[in-house]
């Protein structure tokens, strides 16, 4: 008996690390040395930036007949001349329906007509991207986004949501209440996973738990359950960005923003502007959405953080498509150095000072 | 001063190191060679933290750490004021701590017993080495170490865990919370039961182990023993240790994730009808 214990020991063993990633590690510090403020990756899931699809030729000039004379119904590219509109609509075949064409939004036979729903959606989607790099600049900064950060050559892109069905609420039995089972919305982890409803959309629950005061006060009463959902859905942010709580806070004091780093004001931007973009340009469509684009609930199909991050800390690794389509951009300064190369994500963090706003201060030890 | 059955076990001999030349005592301390390598680092080390402590911000005990460089320095030596200072330190308290190991195997010698508390206190030397250096090298960088002061290393300890979003879901913490919650446990079972047996009221004889045994054979039915009950705590206790120095070591070089997906590899399992994970 006692001679087969080494043996089911090292079969254990075996098994246990066959559940591990082995291996050299890729490691990003984010705020002052020895605080634990950092991220570890293992390189087969790190987020390498992945090819962009090339423009479909080069970016016509300025000038010459608006779009509006060319073409009739053009409602929402007022501003753009026929060639860069071809140029864009070609883009856009190539983003959102390589496969089925310009016939996925437009009736072939006359261009111009409405009879297509996807021509409606598109033309809000369009407003959306051009609000996204304007008036959301706060988040998606000088890189911006195109229809194919989120698309990603999918008519729907493959990371959205809808309302989920509750069941019976009145009973036990088989009744999970939304919690308890291994969602990857909330990194696996028993927290409640039908979280997006109360913070991307409508009236939403404030993310923030933690008390400014010491003492309990009667303007802060914070239920556990409270605490629960802002739980999830930062681990949520956490999946989406591919990057663990350091990467924002300091666990000292997650609700300090003097001990947070720059990337958590990026993100607060963020969240509000995913709110505002399913507020504004998607559940508004929600009467010329067929069924089929609709969840099990009837709601259209809503962002959140994965639609466009997709795993990493910087959508398509904070490649920049806005060199090849300025004209998604609202008019005005093209930054003239874009950041390049692979390292695009971690350029800041090989700053850390910079991250805590302790550049200015004497090295300590 | 002298108890009056210590002069019969201060023989000479059993060093490791040294022969006769620090084989003495001061007062009731015994010395030896790794007394005085003991002395030395710890000394070294505690003027070096004092040091690395009057160039920083604060002398306020709470606040004063000595943190390691920066992870772009890898496995290389920092400068003094940027984590030289904590490199140096954890050599000065690695030596300290083998130091005062090998100490107590000079004496165990001298005295003809085991190597049991040596074995011991080496599993708590293993607990801190897994945490500044050898998760750290395997990591590639000595900035994976944590920092030494009172509040910064809690910090750390809470960042560390935020790395993994969820660390009580890490298997290992898992044992190794459990190892240290049965040795509390037992720790008290034991003393309980030896007070009521060996303290008992005025006027009343003290008790023997038998008492003792009874106690628990009528509580649960069996007795581990007197022997036994001390072997058991060994062995908690040392699990306790061995699981933490595990449950950090995986944390990073094994597993980069939130530790709640580790746990998919029971939902991957083929034995499920369907794909279980949602």
């Amino acid at each position: 008996m006692s001679r087969y214990i080494p043996l089911v020991g090292a079969c254990t063993a075996l098994l246990a690390l066959s559940a591990c990633e082995l291996g050299e590690k890729i490691t990003q510090q984010t705020g002052y040395r020895g605080a634990g403020l950092a991220q570890v990756y293992d390189p087969d899931n790190y987020g390498t930036p992945e090819d962009l699809p090339p423009p479909p030729y080069a970016l016509p000039p300025e000038g010459g007949p608006l779009a509006t004379e060319t073409y009739e119904n053009v409602q929402v590219l007022t501003d753009m001349n026929t060639e860069q509109f071809n140029h864009l609509m070609a883009a856009i075949t190539q983003w959102v329906s390589p496969d089925e064409g310009c016939a996925y939004c437009h009736n072939p036979a006359d261009m111009a007509d409405d009879s297509v729903y996807t021509k409606d959606v598109a033309r809000r989607m369009l407003q959306m991207t051009r609000a996204l790099n304007g008036e959301w600049a706060s988040h998606t900064g000088e890189t911006g986004v195109t229809c194919y950060t989120c698309h990603r050559g999918e008519p729907v892109p493959a990371n959205v949501w809808a309302y989920t069905p509750q069941g019976n609420a009145m009973s036990i039995r088989g009744q999970r209440r939304g919690q308890n089972a291994p969602n990857p919305n909330v990194g696996y982890s028993s927290l409640p996973s039908d979280i997006f409803a109360s913070y991307f959309e409508g009236d939403p629950s404030v993310v923030r738990v933690a008390s400014s005061s010491a003492y309990p006060s009667a303007g802060h009463r914070i239920s556990t359950m409270d605490a629960e959902n802002s739980y999830a859905v930062m681990m949520h942010l956490s999946q989406a960005l591919g990057v663990n709580c350091t990467y924002c806070h300091n666990s000292q004091s997650f609700q300090s923003w003097t001990q947070s780093s720059a990337q958590r004001n990026t993100a607060w931007y963020g969240i509000r502007m995913v709110r505002d973009t399913n507020e504004q340009y998607i559940t508004p469509l929600a009467p010329i959405f067929p069924a089929n684009r609709k969840g099990p609930l009837g709601d259209p199909l809503k962002v959140n953080c994965l639609t466009c991050h997709q795993g990493q800390a910087k959508p398509l690794g904070g490649q920049s498509m806005r060199q090849d389509y300025p004209y998604l951009h609202p008019p005005g300064v093209i930054p003239t150095e874009l950041p390049t190369g692979e390292n695009l994500i971690s350029e800041i963090l090989e700053r850390p000072r910079q991250l805590t706003g302790e550049s200015g201060a004497p090295n300590v030890p | 001063m002298l108890l009056s059955y210590e002069r019969k076990y201060r023989v000479r001999g059993g060093t490791l190191i040294g022969g006769d030349l620090f084989d003495f005592w001061i007062g009731p301390f015994y010395v030896g060679f790794f007394g005085v390598t003991t002395a030395l680092f710890a000394l070294l080390g505690t003027l070096l933290i004092f040091y690395a402590a009057s160039l920083g911000p604060t002398w306020n005990p709470w606040l004063i750490s000595i943190a390691p460089p920066d992870l772009s320095y890898g496995l290389a030596l920092a400068p003094l004021r940027e984590g030289g200072f904590w490199q140096i330190i954890t050599v000065c308290a690695i030596g300290a701590f083998c130091s005062w190991a090998l100490r107590q195997v000079e004496i165990c010698r001298k005295l003809g017993i085991g190597y049991h508390v040596p074995v011991a206190f080496s599993v708590a030397i293993f607990a801190y080495v897994s945490l500044v250096v050898i998760r750290p090298w395997l990591l590639g960088a000595w900035g994976h170490g944590f920092p030494y002061g009172i509040f910064s290393h809690l910090d750390w300890v809470s960042n560390v865990g935020y790395q993994y979003l969820h660390f009580h879901y890490n298997p290992a913490h898992m044992i190794a919370v459990s190892f240290f919650f049965t040795t509390t446990f037992a720790l008290a079972l034991h003393g309980g039961v030896i007070l009521s047996a060996v303290n008992p009221r005025k006027g009343e004889p003290v008790k023997t182990p038998e008492y003792e045994d009874t106690f628990f054979r009528d509580l649960m039915g069996y007795s581990i023993g007197t022997m036994g009950i001390h072997r058991l705590g060994l062995l908690l206790a040392l699990n306790a240790g061995v699981w933490s120095a595990i449950c950090i070591i995986i944390s990073g070089p094994m597993w980069t994730r939130g530790w709640p997906e580790w746990w998919t590899w029971w939902l991957d399992l083929p034995i499920w009808s369907s794909g279980a994970v949602s």
